[in-house]
């Protein structure tokens, strides 16, 4: 097989990896990004609404702590205090730096970056009201962000092999990471490829559901790569419903909509929002929509023939600040819900939209294990950044802006820290030729299966379950039902049969390797959503309606193949301890 | 199987193919007016071996430009009634370029073309601590350029990217090189010019707005090559 050495390796081409390779590439290490798709391709470009960040344009006052604040909030108190706590007070240095590569963010009239009033915000740690911090390029915030990183990172001569797919990472004896196999897919070429640092940017994997807003290529690759490499993964039962999700297509439409003004109603015409969440409203957090949204269908009261969606209006706003700020919205309500949002308002339903959890790291993007005792364990020549990772600074719900804003914060950080660590020397033991051969058990045992049957199917019947047991309202029995029918899956996807055998640009391979990955990170939300026994963010089940702080403010940590004793799932203690502020103590969380 | 959708697909695989061929597929679409991603992943699920490229699913990540009933856009929000023509959906790769396989062309020399406008804000001098500013009708200057994904479907239309596709930039970077040398905090205009002033690189451009036509996003590729030419011719 042949081998390639850099000093830095970044698997994934969306937001975080690209902007943890331009950090590399500048300090003049040997990087490289692999990813699969070309890197504007990347599931980033997607995102709409903007990047939260507390720079004070809209108002002159605004406090990055305040910022944190909400995302504490927001997290339902398990997010990482000294995580938020980096990324809210960094972040501005971290915006500013995207004007100055050229993002095109719109702008108010005295030249400063536009900011929107998203979801979960407020001024004054609560007190003053609806606050308006999300960083905006009209409603294309994500496709503007991935492009000029990508476009710096052609500046800054970043090399790239795109449309490789990462198959497996190589351990070696004293499991330190080395390096990961990787497929050349236009040539079906094998690669090992070797470095000193292994960052996984993988992105998420939405495509566990049935109806989701991620794009096909949401995977879960890092996450299957981890789990089979012996690292746990933190907080998986936590994903996002988005409220608004175009009904039937799933494509996402900006809580931007809400931000500028749009409200939801249900059949009756009224808004309902108002009843749930008195003072944010449609801008209370996501998890706190999608359910009210829910509710709403459950009781009869969604629009259409089947009853079973709702509408986001948005006429009222006028066609000026429509085409001034939601004009990619518009494009998108007319090609998948043939509604012009000027006249008409759009079918929306809650969708599956963002993973929460990930691989647990601390703020520098080292990817952490417990060892038996439950301690922290850096694991050498591992690091992950952007919606792969669990840093945490979303905890059980995530607030709207803060994934881009996380994606370029961590993957800034991750790059400091590894250019730092390069500059000091990082020495792994080589790998051995057993443990290449062992990351290449997968693909050989794909490769000798013509049987099997197909990725396509197993997919399908994967997402059926997720979508029935593991959505916005869960149940212990519906759970265990979900948890016992994976299980029985799991040596079916095992055995996934590949049809095509040929070399160049063979996309079923891929999918096949893909099905293997979604079904880990299945599994392991199985398995962390039945073991959380409360209710609590996203997580929110009907047998245990309540948050419990005294068992559950906590993550919860799953290994593939247990920790001791074939536990799967521990708990691992949130940090509490933010360095410049006082920790924000749990409270009832209302909007 | 009621009144199924007729598919003509361009098929090569170069590990068995000697030669492409066209593959005739029939397809029941439940009388729906889906989208050509649609049909393809459906294809999919009978055929595993039919390759093509797809991400977004929502015609902003650009993977799947092909050639549809004659005429490039994106699968995912092209609905077939748009591209079906006597009853027969007609699918080839884009037009040009080297084939890799079935529907996906090598797009080396179109990534090539762009990264040669040096697509990136160049500005002299040191940035100050916060944003540049930009007042809204600077920023305004950049709409309908900077809105490009890079499908490739205008380049891939147009004649003279079809005979110069090395020397010839093409609309999709021109359109690119144009939306640097519009923002306002880009010092580098003369030399962005001056790298553009041969007789190949812009000025084989015909006028005849392919381009425009086919560009998925609404973009008028055509407009800011005018602009380029003229700020060449004026100098």
């Amino acid at each position: 097989m042949k081998k390639m050495q850099f000093d830095g390796l970044i698997i994934g081409g969306g937001g975080a990896g690209l902007r943890a390779a331009l950090q590399l590439a500048q300090s003049g290490f040997e990087t490289a990004v692999i990813s699969k798709v070309f890197p504007t391709r990347s599931h980033t470009v997607s995102a709409q609404g903007g990047i939260t960040c507390a720079i004070a344009a809209a108002d002159p006052n605004d406090d990055w702590r305040w910022h944190m604040y909400d995302t504490v909030k927001g997290s339902d108190y398990i997010g990482d205090q000294d995580a938020i706590e980096y990324m809210c007070s960094e972040g501005p240095a971290a915006i500013m730096e995207l004007d100055h590569m050229g993002l095109p963010f719109s702008r108010f009239d005295n030249g400063r970056i536009y900011q929107r009033p998203f979801g979960g915000q407020s001024k004054n740690y609560g007190e003053g009201g609806q606050a308006a911090r999300t960083c905006a390029a009209e409603d294309r915030t994500g496709h503007a962000l991935l492009h000029t990183l990508y476009q710096n990172n052609v500046k800054n001569a970043t090399t790239f092999f795109n449309e490789w797919f990462a198959v497996d990472l190589v351990r070696n004896a004293r499991g330190q990471v080395a390096g990961v196999i990787a497929i050349d897919i236009e040539s079906g070429e094998r690669i090992f490829v070797q470095s000193k640092a292994t960052v996984l940017a993988t992105g998420g994997a939405g495509r566990i559901y049935a109806s989701t807003t991620n794009a096909h290529i949401n995977t879960g690759d890092g996450i299957g790569m981890a789990l089979r490499a012996g690292v746990p993964v933190q907080d998986m039962e936590m994903w996002q419903f988005h409220p608004t999700g175009i009904y039937g297509a799933g494509v996402l439409v900006t809580e931007g909509c809400r931000g500028e003004g749009g409200y939801l109603v249900n059949r009756t015409g009224e808004r309902f929002m108002e009843r749930y969440a008195p003072n944010a409203k449609d801008l209370a957090s996501r998890d706190v929509v999608a359910r009210s949204m829910f509710t709403e269908i459950r009781e009869g009261r969604g629009c259409g023939d089947q009853a079973d969606h709702l509408l986001l209006k948005l006429d009222h706003l006028g066609e000026e600040v429509l085409n001034a700020r939601l004009p990619g919205i518009q494009e998108l309500a007319k090609t998948f819900a043939h509604a012009d949002p000027t006249r008409e308002p759009i079918p929306v339903v809650p969708t599956c939209h963002y993973m929460m959890g990930g691989i647990a790291t601390n703020v520098h993007g080292q990817a952490l294990t417990q060892d038996e005792a439950g301690q922290d364990q850096i694991v050498d020549g591992l690091y992950a950044c952007g919606e792969i990772a669990c840093v945490s600074v979303h905890g059980a719900n995530r607030l709207g802006g803060n994934s881009l804003l996380d994606l370029v914060v961590f993957g800034r950080a991750t790059g400091l820290y590894l250019q730092e660590a390069l500059a000091d020397g990082i020495a792994l033991d080589p790998p051995a030729e057993s443990d290449i051969e062992a990351a290449t058990a997968r693909l050989h045992r794909l490769d000798a299966n013509p049987e099997g049957e197909s990725a396509a199917e197993l997919r399908t019947a994967m997402q059926k379950i997720m979508q029935d047991c593991f959505g916005i309202f869960r149940s212990g029995p519906d759970m265990e039902r979900g948890r016992q029918e994976l299980q029985a899956l799991r040596e079916r996807i095992e055995n996934v049969g590949l049809a095509d055998h040929s070399n160049v640009f063979n996309t079923a391979r891929i999918e096949a390797l893909e099905v293997q990955n979604l079904f880990e990170t299945a599994q392991a939300t199985a398995e962390s959503a039945t073991a959380r026994t409360e209710s609590r963010g996203a997580h929110s089940r009907e047998d245990y309606p309540e948050r419990d702080d005294a068992n559950w403010l906590a993550h919860s940590m799953y290994w593939k193949d247990g920790v001791k004793d074939g536990e799967k799932v521990r708990r691992r203690q949130v940090n509490m301890l933010p360095k410049q502020v006082d920790t924000f103590e749990p409270m009832a969380r209302t909007y | 199987m009621s009144n199924p959708l007729k598919v003509s697909i361009y098929r090569y695989n170069p590990d068995t193919d000697t030669e492409p061929r066209m593959q005739d597929y029939q397809l029941d679409t439940g009388g729906k007016n889906l989208m050509v991603l649609d049909v393809l992943e459906m294809l999919k699920t009978q055929d595993a071996s039919l390759s093509f490229r797809r991400s977004c699913r929502e015609g902003v990540c650009g993977s799947d430009g092909i050639n549809m009933g004659g005429k490039n856009g994106l699968a995912c929000v092209t609905p077939i009634d748009e591209v079906t023509r006597r009853g027969k959906l007609v699918l080839r790769p884009l037009p040009g370029m080297p084939v890799i396989r079935d529907l996906v062309v090598d797009l080396e020399q179109f990534y090539r073309q762009y990264a040669k406008i040096k697509p990136y804000l160049i500005n002299a001098e040191k940035p100050p601590q916060t944003e540049r500013l930009q007042s809204p009708a600077e920023r305004a200057r950049l709409d309908g350029l900077y809105e490009c994904i890079l499908c490739a479907c205008c380049s891939t239309s147009c004649p003279s990217f079809w005979w110069n596709p090395d020397k010839f930039l093409g609309p999709a970077a021109l359109l690119q090189a144009y939306r640097f040398i519009a923002d306002s905090r880009d010092t580098a205009t003369q030399q962005r010019l001056d790298a553009l002033r041969d007789p190949f690189s812009v000025f084989r451009c015909q006028g005849i707005q392919n381009c425009v036509a086919v560009c998925p996003k609404g973009l008028n590729p055509t407009k800011a090559i005018g602009h380029i030419r003229s700020m060449l011719l004026t100098r």
